[in-house]
Order: C-alpha cells, then structure tokens, then sequence
C-alpha cells in the first residue's frame, strides 16, 4: 500500500472567490513511518489556449498553441524534511486567493480551445530510493458577481419558411408556424434559460426539437485570431410530433464547468449562444439561433 | 382417550350386566356346561349360543345370565327353577313366525271393496287410480337414469353450436397462462374487494396495480430491445486478465456506454424481453454496489429509452411497469446514498429532514446528479430519470420538489406520442403522490381537482392529512364541484386508512358540521352513508347514536328515505359490521328506530337478514338478554312475516336459516320455564317455516329430556319417556328418539313393587306390564342404530326385564315375555303393520335379511325358553290354574303368530294344548270357541294346514 498523499479541500464544492482563503488539508497516511524531504504545496491557475485546426494549419494548431497564461501561481513549503508517523496525519494550509498586479481571477472554464483551470498540487520530495509522491486537485473559481443590475433581456420569435435564410429551394419546404420566447437572453449562469415554444401548425410532423448549447471561443494570437464554435450539449425538449398549439417548455441548465459567465480579454473570447433546432420529416432542419451574455450575480 | 373408553365401556356394562363380550362367552360357556349340568335349558342354550356365536356374535342377550361368570350363576341356582324337570321334547324348539300379510288381514276384518268398473263415477278415482301407478313406475323404472338420459341424448343447439368451434372458447383454450392468471387474479381480488365492500371504495394501491397490468397486457407478437452489449462483456473478462487490461476493457466498457455500440436485438418473445429487462435490472444493481455510478445511470437512461418505443403498443403497459420498476429501484439507490452521507457518527438524519441537516457532501453528491440528469439529451430518459431522483431534491431545499413538479410537467408535453406522454403523466403522479398533494393546496379552490385527489391518492396518505383536507374543503368554492361529494371523498378515503389518533373526534365534528346542513337529503344520505363508517370504527355507540339519529331526522321528512334504501342499507350493514356485540348495538338507542325507515317490505327482510346472519356469525356465547331477545323477534318476525305462497324455496330456507340460528342462541340456563315459554313464543311466531318447527321440536325434546328427570311419579316419567320418544320418532329425531327410550329403559328397574295410588299401595306390575306393552309396540318401528347391534334396544329391555326382581308367584314376566314374541314376530315381517311418516323401520332397513331374521329367530327361541321352563316350574298344585292359563295364552300366540306348518313348532302348541286341559282347569268354552277359530282359519288360503292340527287337539270333556 505504501504512503498515500491526499488533499482534501475544505469546502465540498470546492467552489472558491476571488479574495476568499482557499483553505484544507493535506493527508498523509501510511502503514509505517514515512521519511521525506519536505512536503511542499503549489497553487496553480492558468488559461491554456489552443488553435483550432480549422483556422491555422494541423501542425500549428499542434505544436504552435500559444503560451499558457498564468494567472495565479504561489507555493509554500508546508512541513520541512522528516519523518511523518504511522497512521495518518493532516496538515492544514490556507492560500489566500490574491492576484498580484491587474490580473484576474478568471472563472474556471473547460472549453475546448480555452481553459481556464486551477490546481493545488502537493509534492513530497523523498530520498533517493523512493519515488517522489505527487497529489493534484483542482479547485473551482467563481468570478465575482458582476456589478450593475442584472435586466432580463426577453427576446420573442416566429420561425416560418419565409424567416429562414440559407435555403435552397424555399417552395419545396413544408409550411409551419413556430412562435416563441425566451425568457431572456441574458442568463445567470445558475438559472436555466428558459422559455416557451408553440407548435402553431405544421405541415411536416415534427421528429424532434433541441437546445443546443454553443461555445463561441476566440483566440487571439500573432497571426490574427481563431474563432470557433463548438457544442457543448444538445438538450432534446420534443420529441415526436407534439401536440399544435400547445406550448413545449425551453428549459436548459447550463452545465457547470463547461460554462462560465461571458468573458472578453484581450486574448481570447468565450461566448455562448443557443440554438434551436428543429427536425421535421423527412429530413429538414430548421435552427434558429440566439447568443446569450451569461453573467453571474 | 383410551382411559375414557374403557371407563364408560365398565359403567355400560355395570348397568346392563348381560351385554357381556362374545370372546368371554365361550370361557364361560365351558365353565357352565359343568357347574350347572341340570340347567338344561341353559346348556341347550350355551349350545345354540356357541354355535351362533361365531356367526352372530353381537347376540349379547342371553336369559338367566349367560354371558356372565360363574359366581353369579351360582347364586341363581338357588332360585325355583333348579326344581323343573327337563324333557328333552320341549328343550328346543326353534321359532317360526308366520308371514303375516297385514294388509289382506285387515281387508278380510272389513267390509268387502267392491271394485270400481271403468267409467264408474267417483270422485277421487282420478286420483287414486292413475296417480299411484305412475307413482310405482317412477319408483321402479328409476326415474333418475331416464331423466339424465335424456339430458344426455337430447341435443342442445346452443351447446352443439358452440361446442369446439366458438372462437371465444378457442381462444381461451389457447390462452397462456398469464392471461389465465390475470382472469383468475381479477376475480380474486374481486373477491377481495367484495369482501371490502364494507369499505366500499375503489381505491387500489399500487403493487395491486402492478401485478394487474403484468398480466393484462401481454403480447405474442416479437418485440425488439436496443441495448449496449456491455453487460457481456463485462462477464467475459476473466479473473486472469492483467491489471491494465482490466482497466482497459472497463474503458472500452465505457466507451460501449457512451458511443453507440449498442446492438439492436430483434424478434424477442415476451419473456425474452423480460428477462432482458431483469438483467438490465440486475446490472443496475451490480454496477451500482461496485460503485459504477455513471454506469448505473447509463442502463437507467437506455432502459427508460425503451418507453419512447411503442411498436408493440398492447405490452407497452407492462413494459411501463417493468421499466419503471428499475427506474424506482435507481431512484431509491441514489437517495439511500446520499441519505447515507448525511449519516455520520454523530447522528442520524430523521425521516422528515430539512435541507439544512444534510451536510454538504451530500448536497454536493446530489446537486451533481442533477446536472448530469439535465444534460441527458434525450427528452423522454432525462424526464424519467429526473422524476426516478425527484424526491432527492429534498436535500437541496424545502421546496425543490413543488418547484420541479410544474416543470416536470410541462416537460412533458414536448412528447408527441400521446401513449408515451399519458405514461409519462402517470409515472410523475406515482412517483410524487406528496408533491402533489402540497401543489393541489396551492392551487386551492379546485374542488374537482381536489377530489380527484382524495379518490386516487392512497388513502393513508389522506388520512393522516385529515384536517387539512377538511380545512381545504371548506375553502373551496362550491361552484362546479358541490362540497357533499367532496366529504364523501373525504369519508371514503377514512374508512380505509385511519387518521391520527387526536385528531379523530375533531375530524367526525368538523364534517358532520357540514354534513348535517346539507338539505337535499339524497346528497345527505351519500355523504353520511360514508362517514357511518369512519364513525363506527373509531367512536363509541353514543357517537353512532347522534349519527344515526341525525340520519333518521333528515330522511324522515317527505318520507325521503324512501329514495335512499340501499344507502340506508348501507349503513346499516356498517354498524352491524362494527358493533358484534348485540347488547350494545341494541343498546343504540336509534338503532331499532332506524330500522323502522325500511317500510319497504323486501328491503326491510333484506336487512333483517343482514341483521341476523351478523348475529349468527358474531354471537359466541347462548344468550337471554331481554334486550336483544325482544329485538331478534322483531327481527325474525318481520323475516318470517315476509313468507307466502310466492316465496321461493331457496328464499325459506335461507330465513329458515337465520331464524334457527337465532333460536339455537337462546338459552336461559337453568330457567327451563322460561325457555319453553320462548319456544312457544317462537312457535306462535315462526309457524310457515317448517325448518324451524323443527328446530323448535328438536329444543322441546331436548327440554323434555332434561325435564322429565325432575319429575317423582315414575309410570309418569316412564309414559313420558315413551311419548317423548315417539314424539322424537315422529319428527325424525331419532337419536333423540333413542336417547328417550334408552332413558326408559334404564329407568325400568327403579319400579318399585308397590306404587301408592290414590292413597292406596298397590302392586306395580300390571302398570309395568301395561307400559312394557306400549313400549313393544313402539319399538316396533324405531329403526336400529347402525352403530349398535341388531335389536339393541329390545336386547337392553330384555336384560332389564330379566333382572327386574318380579312378585313371587307372578307372572307377569311371561305375560311380558309372550308379549315380546309377539313383538318379534312382528319384526320378521317382510312389512311391518305400520310405520312413521318419513322414518325407515328395521323392515326397510334390512329389508328381510336373512342375517337380521336368525337373529331375531334366536332371541325367539331363548324367550320361548323362558316362557316352557316357566311354565315347569308351575306344575304345582296350587299353580295348576295359572299353569292351564298361561299355556293356553302362550298357545294362542303360536297360532297367531307362529308357522304351524313347522313340525315341531306344531308339536309344541298341541302338547300346550294338552297342558292347558291336563289338569282340568281349562275352561271349556275358550277352548271350544279356539278350536272353532282354528277350524275357520283353516279354510283360508295359506291356512290348510290348521285343519290337520284341529283334528290334533281334542277338547277334553269335564270329568
């Protein structure tokens, strides 16, 4: 079994502000008494950036991503060289949680070509013989809720052959009549969008309607920028062909982690829009789009 | 038991010394044979009896104490027989007794019938001509065998029309056994719910559901499943996989899971698909107790994909029950998880809880669960499965549910497929009957909504909530929905399930408070009619008696009760089912008032019927309260009342039935006087039932069984005894019948000699012999128990008269023994001369079995011994006269009832005759006018044989 190393975060969503004191405890349990070169602990947060491959070449996007940007880094040394006794022993920290200079304590973020991450990682050093023992755990930042008042910003829709653009052959479509609304499309992030849609009529019967949720990320770099948008989920809210007239809920929580409140920076971009697709037979697809400002309060 | 049997067998055979066992006969038979040699008539009887003693061994009547030992025998010796002289010629003489043909015996003593020529006029020809022969035919061309021929042989058109070919009756016979199953389960909890129907509510709680649709709705047709093969290949890794394989193929696992490897299985049967639905469910189980918690989701959400597919749309009800089942399983798994996280060392987490207790692991677990659920991306898995983990939201915030139902709900309706959506409705309401509950009160004021959760909610769950509803209840507007239907609701639901013990009282006020004001009494009645129920389960008779009385008062005006019998029935059966106690039921003041609103005849038996088979079913112990005596009368006397000529047979029998059983439960002990005087009652009561006479004659027996003992003068008891018996005997009663003689019997030898008649002592034997005369005649008829031995009570009598210690000088033994040939005799008939309506005598019994005639023959034969060795012993001077009389007597009984044409039976009356006109004390004229009646009879048919004996008794003249 061997020594385990472990870092247990004090809160239980691990769920972090900026100015807040990241607080917990290392845990070293062993069977034996355990000799070290000193425990030390690193907190981490950087923004990695990728380039899609779509606006530079494979091989760039590979090798050319551009440089992580740190945004906090700082470590200390929590127990000199020793020996820690059998069973197990905890060792408290605490890391305040201030950026030095103008930085930002960005919100965590997993998208695919912008990640926003934060680590703590606590390393042992040991004698020779033995391997170094290494525990990472990351912990969740939370931007400070934005100031000014948060407006809803409700947007109302029709969606008919003749308000689609990017078609065809406009006379071979089927005729239908989609109203809705979303409640607003600026969100909070904690709250679902959400919304109403009516099926007012349609020719075709209808195979499914969607959310799809969108992240719009940009990168800026040397050569220009990259903007790409990719799907983070696709929440299916009819299935079949519902009944005419009768309103289908939108209703979509935003996931955590993959989302984070709209955020601009010199660098890079992430933003959101949803998309509403709609799948009629045989084979039409009709989606609207909206972005959306998330913000959180 | 063996103890017993052998006290009782000791104390039989104490009281009557002479029904010894046949194996100690022939012991004692040798022991005789030598102590006694000059006992002739005995040894010739040990002979007779040892030879009948292999082939009748129940004989057990054996004079002069055969069948017992020595000793006893012994002293007997000393008794005025030893002085007899034995002539072998009269030793033994076997018994013959003449056929008797009663019926042309008695013709010959009446007037000539003239018959009747066809054509004739009279009035009952008719009748008496044809009606008996068609009578004799049917009783001897077997009226049975033809009537079930013909329903053989005659062809049913309906039947044959049906017969194989019906295709209802085809498919049944092809049915599967489910649907066998589902038929057989409906109707037994038919029978459940008849047997509820007290409680009168359709309400079914889920797993009866459940097991129904199961077998309702099933399918033949091939049904397909998608499903990830992951669970194989799960198995196929073997134990000797590698570590980082292992890992691997769990990855790739995982993959299966997440990319469609899914693999499409085709033409499933139904139990195919089953099964397959059990693996899924036991996977679920697997991957969840070996921590694979996004497994456990993955198969949730496949399994619940498999309700978006209504291919085979007449399973897709049980599909719904399989699948939910698995959903309510993940649903229950994930909440004891996380209700287990709340658990620490320090305390455990109460049943009701509020978000603040749970600490935040656990919130954390369980908010996670829920942003996995809301990314599923398909509508139909990631309703089901949020609804399966709904009751968790109760660890993130008070109200989370209520908030979740309306959305949930909306959700639903982005399913296009009305089944799928339907089912999708109905799963939400299983799942969260409580959420429901709470969001009907928000929403308030709907009285219909209200009570259709009143009627589909389980009733427990309405209970415990009484006061609530009655507080929601009484705040609704009453347009659209009016309130009475809702407190009937309300009732329905609490005679089914009890509402906290405190609130109870409370409960009845608040709702009779409205009940009572309803002024349409047919609303009134609906309502009350329920809430008797509720009231007679929790409160006392005087709460049932305000209830009651509030009924009466509202449904008298108008005579609107008239409308509302089978409500007012209702109620009544609910009372009757509470209060088993007639005491108190009809202690309830109001309760007999309230009968009286059933003016309705039919329905008035009807509840009268209710009333008494309670009673019947209830009553544990006999009773004599006046109270509920006065009030069954009344009862049964109404039940009884109802009988005319109308009524059906089955419709007597069945009050015949009530009322007995009330009879039977009348007992006042010790107080014979009045229990008679409640069977008179009773009899002036229930005269059209014949059941019940009965019933009645049989309880007077049974009082004069017990009553008789009381009396002192014994002729009175003994008379009473036998008219008792026959009394018995006439209403079938045998075994009373028996008891009543068997009493008799044994009462026999308590005559004392001298009875005191009118303040004058006198000798007891003519009255004796009087009695023992009526007796014979009626045992005559009385059949032989088939327990017994043959003739046992003449047997028993017989012992009795032998032991009975009779006058010196008397002989009122032989009269009495003559007497008992005569009874004999009468027993050989083929028919005898008279029987009992309705009661089969030995004749029909035995019908003329040979067996049954030698044993008859033999008690002949001893008695006839008796009587030849009495009349030895009477070969006194002194006793010359009797001794003429007596032979004379016993003369006349052969030729009345014995077969002369036996040689030596002829031989015994002429040398009788002699005796009778040996010593000259015959009175000649008797003689002369006997041998005159021989000589008449001889010129009868069957008689011819008389002549020669007349020529063989000459009539001594006077010297």
């Amino acid at each position: 079994m061997g020594t385990a190393l472990d870092i247990k975060i004090k809160r239980a969503n691990k769920v972090y502000h900026a100015g807040e004191v990241l607080s917990g405890v290392v845990v070293i349990s062993s069977k034996d008494s355990v000799q070290h070169q000193g425990v030390s602990l690193t907190m981490e947060g950087t923004v990695n950036l990728q380039l899609s491959a779509k606006s530079v070449g494979v091989f760039e996007a590979f090798y050319n991503s551009v440089k992580p940007i740190q945004i906090i880094n700082s470590t200390i040394e929590m127990v000199k060289p020793g020996k820690f006794p059998s069973g197990k022993t905890e060792i408290p920290f605490e890391f305040p949680l201030h950026v030095k200079g103008n930085k930002v304590l960005y919100e965590t973020y997993h998208g695919v070509f912008v990640n926003i991450q934060y680590t703590l990682r606590c390393d042992m050093k040991r004698s020779l013989l033995a391997k170094d023992l290494t525990k990472t755990c990351e912990f969740i930042v939370h931007s400070a809720p934005q100031k000014g008042k948060f407006t809803p910003s409700p947007v109302d829709f029709t969606i008919t052959p003749e308000t689609l653009q990017n078609v065809k052959e406009r006379a071979l479509l089927p005729k239908f009549l989609l109203r809705g609304h979303l409640n607003s499309t600026n969100c909070v992030i904690t709250q679902p969008l959400t919304g109403e849609l009516v099926v007012e009529s349609s020719e075709a019967a209808i195979r499914s309607v969607e959310l799809q949720l969108v992240r719009v990320e940009t990168c800026g770099c040397a050569e220009g920028y990259a903007r790409d948008a990719t799907e983070i989920q696709n929440i299916q809210i009819a299935d079949g062909d519902v009944c005419r007239g009768l309103s289908v809920p939108i209703y979509m929580v935003f996931p955590r982690l993959f989302t984070c409140p709209t955020l601009e920076t010199t660098n890079f971009k992430v933003e959101f829009e949803v998309n509403i697709v709609v799948l009629l037979h045989p084979d039409h697809l009709i989606t609207e789009n909206f972005p959306l400002k998330l913000c959180r309060i | 038991m063996a103890p017993a049997e052998v006290v009782t067998r000791a104390v039989r055979s104490g009281e009557l010394p002479l029904t010894s066992m046949a194996s100690a006969e022939n012991e004692a038979c040798a022991v005789r044979s030598v102590a006694c040699p000059s006992q002739a008539w005995r040894l010739q009887k040990v002979l007779c009896g040892r030879c009948g003693a292999a082939s009748c061994p129940s004989q057990t009547w054996r004079p002069g104490g055969a069948g017992r030992g020595g000793v006893r025998m012994g002293s007997r010796a000393d008794g005025p027989r030893t002085s007899g002289h034995v002539t072998g010629k009269m030793a033994v003489f076997p018994w013959h007794s003449r056929n008797r043909n009663y019926k042309a015996e008695f013709a010959s003593c009446r007037l000539e019938a003239v018959p009747l020529e066809f054509g004739d006029y009279h009035p009952l020809k008719p009748i008496t001509v044809t009606e008996s022969k068609t009578k004799k035919v049917n009783r001897k061309g077997s009226t049975s065998s033809t009537s079930s021929s013909s329903s053989s042989s005659v062809v049913d058109p309906l039947s044959s029309v049906l017969d194989g070919t019906d295709p209802l009756s085809m498919f049944a016979a092809t049915a599967d056994p489910a649907a066998l199953a589902a038929a057989m389960d409906s109707s037994r909890r038919k029978r459940d719910r008849d047997d509820n129907s007290v409680v009168g509510s359709d309400f079914e709680p889920w797993a009866n559901k459940r097991g129904e649709i199961l077998a309702r709705y099933t399918t033949t047709e091939k049904l397909s499943i998608n499903l990830f093969m992951g669970s194989e290949k799960g198995k196929a890794g073997t134990a000797t996989l590698a570590m980082s394989e292992k890992v691997r193929t769990r990855l790739e696992e995982l993959d299966d899971f997440e990319e469609g490897s899914q693999k499409e299985l085709l033409n499933l049967t139904q139990q195919d698909y089953v099964n397959r639905i059990e693996e899924l469910n036991q996977s679920l189980k697997d991957a969840w107790a070996s921590d694979q918690k996004v497994k456990a989701l993955k198969i949730v959400i496949q399994c619940s994909k498999l309700l978006s597919d209504t291919s085979v749309i007449q399973f897709y009800p049980s599909k719904f029950v399989l699948i939910t089942d698995i959903l309510d399983t993940f649903g229950k798994l994930v909440y004891e998880r996380i209700f287990s996280m709340c658990v620490d060392s320090r305390s455990v987490l109460p049943d009701h809880f509020s978000p603040e207790n749970a600490n935040d692991t656990a919130k954390e677990t369980c908010l996670n669960w829920f942003f996995k659920i809301a990314s599923i991306r398909e509508l139909i898995p990631r309703f089901y499965v949020e609804a399966s983990i709904l009751k968790c939201n109760k660890f993130l915030s008070k109200t989370g549910i209520s908030e979740c139902l309306p959305r949930l709900t909306c959700m639903i309706r982005g399913i296009g497929d009305p089944l799928v959506s339907v089912y999708a409705r109905a799963y939400l309401c299983r799942a969260l009957l409580t959420e429901m509950m709470e969001r009907c009160k928000k929403l308030g004021n709907n009285a219909l909504l209200l009570n259709s959760v009143m009627s589909a909610f389980r009733a427990e769950f309405i209970a415990t909530r009484s006061m609530d509803f009655i507080g929601m209840i009484k705040e609704c507007d009453e347009s659209g929905f009016p309130k009475h239907l809702l407190f009937r609701s309300l009732g329905l639901n609490l005679a089914l399930a009890d509402p906290p013990e405190s609130d109870r009282l409370q409960i009845l006020n608040e709702a009779w408070k409205v009940i009572t004001k309803l002024k349409n009494p047919q609303d009134y009645i609906n309502c009350a009619e329920v809430w008797v129920e509720y009231t007679c389960k929790h409160f006392t008779k005087r709460e049932v008696n305000t209830v009651l009385a509030d009924v009466i008062k509202h449904m008298t005006p108008d005579r609107a009760f008239e409308d509302s019998y089978p409500q007012l029935q209702l109620i009544i059966k609910k009372v009757i089912a509470h209060f088993h106690d007639f005491s108190v039921l009809f202690s309830v003041e109001k309760f007999l008032p309230f009968l009286d609103m059933f003016q309705k005849e039919s329905v008035r038996v009807e509840v009268c019927k209710c009333i008494m088979d309670a009673f019947i079913k209830h009553q544990q112990e006999p009773t004599k309260d006046p109270v509920i005596l006065n009030a069954l009368l009344h009862v049964c006397k109404t039940m009884h009342d109802s009988v005319n000529a109308l009524t059906l047979e089955d419709e007597k029998r069945m009050l015949s039935y009530l009322i007995n059983g009330f009879i039977k439960m009348v007992s006042f002990g010790r107080d014979f006087e009045q229990q008679l005087s409640f069977y008179v009652e009773s009899r002036s009561m229930f005269c059209n039932l014949e059941p019940v006479l009965v019933q009645l004659i049989h309880a007077c027996v049974a009082y004069c069984f017990i009553t008789i003992p009381s009396l002192a003068g014994i002729f009175t008891r003994l008379n009473l005894y036998l008219h008792s018996g026959q009394v018995a005997l006439a209403n079938q009663c045998l075994s009373q019948a028996d008891a009543f003689f068997k009493a008799a019997i044994s009462l026999v030898p308590e005559v004392p000699k001298m009875i005191n008649i009118d303040g004058k002592m006198r000798p007891s034997e003519s009255f004796l012999l009087e009695f023992l005369c009526n007796f014979f005649s009626t045992l005559l008829i009385v059949p032989d128990h088939p327990e017994h031995g043959v003739l046992f009570l003449v047997r028993e009598l017989l012992n009795v008269i032998q032991d009975y210690t009779w006058e010196d000088n008397s002989d009122e033994k032989i009269r009495i023994y003559t007497c008992v040939l005569h009874l004999l005799s009468a027993m050989s008939q083929e028919t005898y001369l008279y029987h009992i309506d309705k009661v089969d005598s030995n004749d029909s019994l035995y019908g003329g079995d040979s067996k049954f005639l030698a044993e008859n023959n033999k008690l002949c034969e001893t008695v006839m011994a008796q009587i030849l060795e009495h009349l030895k012993t009477l070969a006194k001077d002194e006793a010359l006269k009797r001794q003429s009389s007596l032979g004379l007597s016993f003369f006349n009984s052969i030729l009345a009832h014995g077969d002369l044409r036996n040689n030596k039976l002829n031989q015994l009356s002429v040398n009788l005759w002699h005796l009778a006109q040996r010593h000259g004390c015959a009175d000649t004229r008797t003689m002369v006018k006997t041998l005159e009646y021989i000589k008449k009879q001889s010129k009868q048919p069957d008689m011819t044989h008389l002549t020669e004996l007349a020529l063989r008794l000459p009539l001594q003249t006077r010297t």
